[in-house]
């Protein structure tokens, strides 16, 4: 397609990618600079001279916060591929009896809107102790990963029969051909589901905002919006937490924005 | 034939129809094994709560006390006399209808634009992404200082240009503007993502087909690549009023749904209901009217895709 010229081409990305950057950018030189030079008139982007005595202030505050999202997130990735990859690796690849019927009910589920069982979920939660610990945070979401077993399963259907066959000729147990023959076979399947896994524990909002009141206990970015007017009472100190919130993910993804995007585009369509 | 090889010949057939039942059961029984931990998951943590919560919207419940059955009050209640639940509908579908042009439109115009296969295109691609991945506290701060009336970045741009500029997140008129702006800033990626892929999908002998004829640029847009990504289009529609309807995050980080309740969008009332007032049972039936909206427009989305989807 030749709608517009190269060079015009270039000008209008740049544009595009200085309206999605700045406010990153905003971000990151905020946090570097002393309070008082944080909101200026005219706004700067840049900072000037590097103030990182701010960072070394929010690093007293938040290495709980952080060690609870890196904790959570890993929770969340190891249990979500293994009840995800066993469940699709049966509906792909098992014969038994409900199997169809089974799948179809799980799909079924994901169209009511979680807020209907968000609610009774967090009452059963009081009642058996577990507000105000993390284990509504990741045990619910790694019993239930749904999607993931959907593409788990689309990916075991493309694996060739041979390397089955293969496995059972040897001998191999049900479980000895599925955890050494065929999981190996999915790692794409299997890095795009743990990068979204990933990134939907890290960045999630509403699950510790309702379940989480300790400071001890909470993640990084919740903790941000929720201890604002204690701990980060500064702009510039909110934005270095905000800047140590965004960067894993942001490393994450650079390093995985292939498996990420081909999940996107698994979930999402066919061609 | 004597008796005895009567007899085996049934034992063997017996034993083999035992064999045959044994294995079958073997293998219902490792099937039922693999998918345990996902079925029980999917009964303890949503078919069950689901139940409950249907129960839920026909009482008045706290939570706490026995719930008190009261038929279909909550419903009745919410769209006779709750002027709350009206404005917050009202102010999700403003969300919604303005959001999801929005982050359709531009998202086709990054995806044309990247699809292009040009040097440093990776790097415009990650950077519209971005926002995407990043946390939405994180973006919501970024915003909120930067939406300040006196001193924010907005306003101060805008200043050079010689507007000025308006309240932004605490005029009842220009905060919910506001928060679409960032929603759409910050979803874009997802649209232009799958746009992409569907570009990169198009069979190329279309194109060189429609240059032969003669067709310009704008035409084969607007006669081949559009009419051919419409699939694509009706995914994205549904997907991005499931989502939008639900939009939570970024109003409660940017504006807790003030000034007074002009961002209150539905979810953000519901979890006011829930986790705030302790009316369980209203926010439970508020959560199944939800369910009926989405279902609804969905269904519909999926009858009416006859009159404009093109598939090949």
């Amino acid at each position: 397609m030749r709608l517009v010229s190269k060079t015009s081409q270039y000008v209008v990305m740049s544009l595009f990618a200085i309206v999605f950057l700045a406010p990153l950018v905003w971000m990151i030189s905020a946090s570097l600079r002393p309070e008082a030079k944080v909101l200026s008139v005219p706004p700067k982007f840049l900072p000037t001279d590097a103030h990182w005595d701010n960072y070394r202030q929010v690093f007293e505050l938040i290495p709980v916060f952080l060690w609870n999202s890196v904790k959570l997130a890993g929770l969340n990735v190891i249990g979500i591929l293994i009840v995800a990859s066993m469940a699709g690796y049966a509906f792909a690849r098992l014969r038994f009896a409900g199997r169809d019927a089974a799948f179809m009910v799980l799909l079924a589920t994901s169209i009511i809107p979680g807020i209907a069982y968000l609610i009774p979920q967090y009452i059963v939660f009081r009642q058996i102790g577990w507000v105000d610990t993390q284990y509504p945070l990741w045990v619910p979401k790694v019993l239930t990963p749904v999607f993931a077993t959907f593409l788990m399963r689309q990916s075991f259907l493309t694996v060739p029969q041979e390397l089955e066959d293969a496995g059972k000729i040897d001998g191999a147990s049900t479980f000895g051909i599925y955890w050494r023959i065929m999981l190996p076979q999915t790692k794409p399947a299997l890095a795009a589901i743990g990068v979204f896994t990933f990134l939907e524990s890290w960045n999630d909002l509403f699950g510790p905002l309702i379940y989480i009141n300790s400071e001890n206990l909470q993640t990084l970015p919740v903790a941000l919006a929720q201890f604002q007017g204690e701990y980060f009472t500064q702009i510039s100190l909110l934005m270095c937490g905000a800047t140590v919130s965004v960067v894993p993910v942001i490393a994450v993804f650079l390093f995985a924005q292939r498996y990420f995007i081909q999940g996107i585009t698994m979930t999402g369509m066919k061609g | 034939m004597s008796m005895a090889t009567i007899t085996m010949a049934r034992d063997r057939g017996g034993v083999q129809v035992a064999d045959v039942r044994r294995a079958r059961r073997r293998q219902n029984l490792t099937g039922w094994l693999f998918i345990s931990p996902i079925v029980v998951g999917v009964v303890a943590f949503q078919f069950f709560p689901i139940l409950v919560s249907m129960a839920a919207s026909l009482t008045d419940w706290n939570g706490i006390a026995a719930p008190k059955f009261v038929g279909l009050r909550n419903f009745t209640e919410m769209f006779g006399d709750d002027p709350l639940f009206l404005q917050t509908f009202k102010n999700t579908v403003y969300f919604t209808l303005a959001s999801i042009p929005l982050t359709i439109g531009i998202g086709l115009v990054l995806a044309l634009l990247c699809a292009r296969p040009i040097r440093g295109v990776a790097f415009f691609r990650t950077a519209y992404f971005a926002p995407y991945v990043t946390n939405v506290v994180a973006i919501g701060f970024v915003w909120f200082w930067f939406f300040q009336p006196d001193n924010g970045v907005i306003n101060g741009l805008l200043d050079q240009l010689g507007i000025h500029g308006p309240q932004w997140l605490s005029s009842s008129s220009w905060a919910m503007p506001a928060v679409i702006m960032v929603s759409v800033w910050q979803g874009i990626g997802y649209p232009m993502i799958i746009l992409l892929a569907g570009l990169q999908g198009l069979p190329a002998e279309y194109f060189e087909s429609a240059r032969i004829d003669g067709a310009g640029a704008w035409q084969r847009l607007r006669y081949i690549t559009l009419p051919l990504l419409t699939p694509h289009f009706l995914f994205l529609l549904i997907t991005q009023f499931i989502t939008s309807f639900q939009v939570f995050g970024l109003i409660y980080v940017m504006t807790k749904g003030g000034p007074g309740h002009a961002t209150s969008v539905y979810i953000f009332n519901i979890y006011q209901n829930a986790f705030s007032y302790g009316k369980v049972g209203y926010a439970s039936a508020m959560a199944w009217i939800l369910f009926a909206v989405i279902a609804a427009v969905t269904y519909l989305q999926w009858k009416l895709q006859k009159r404009w989807v093109f598939y090949t």
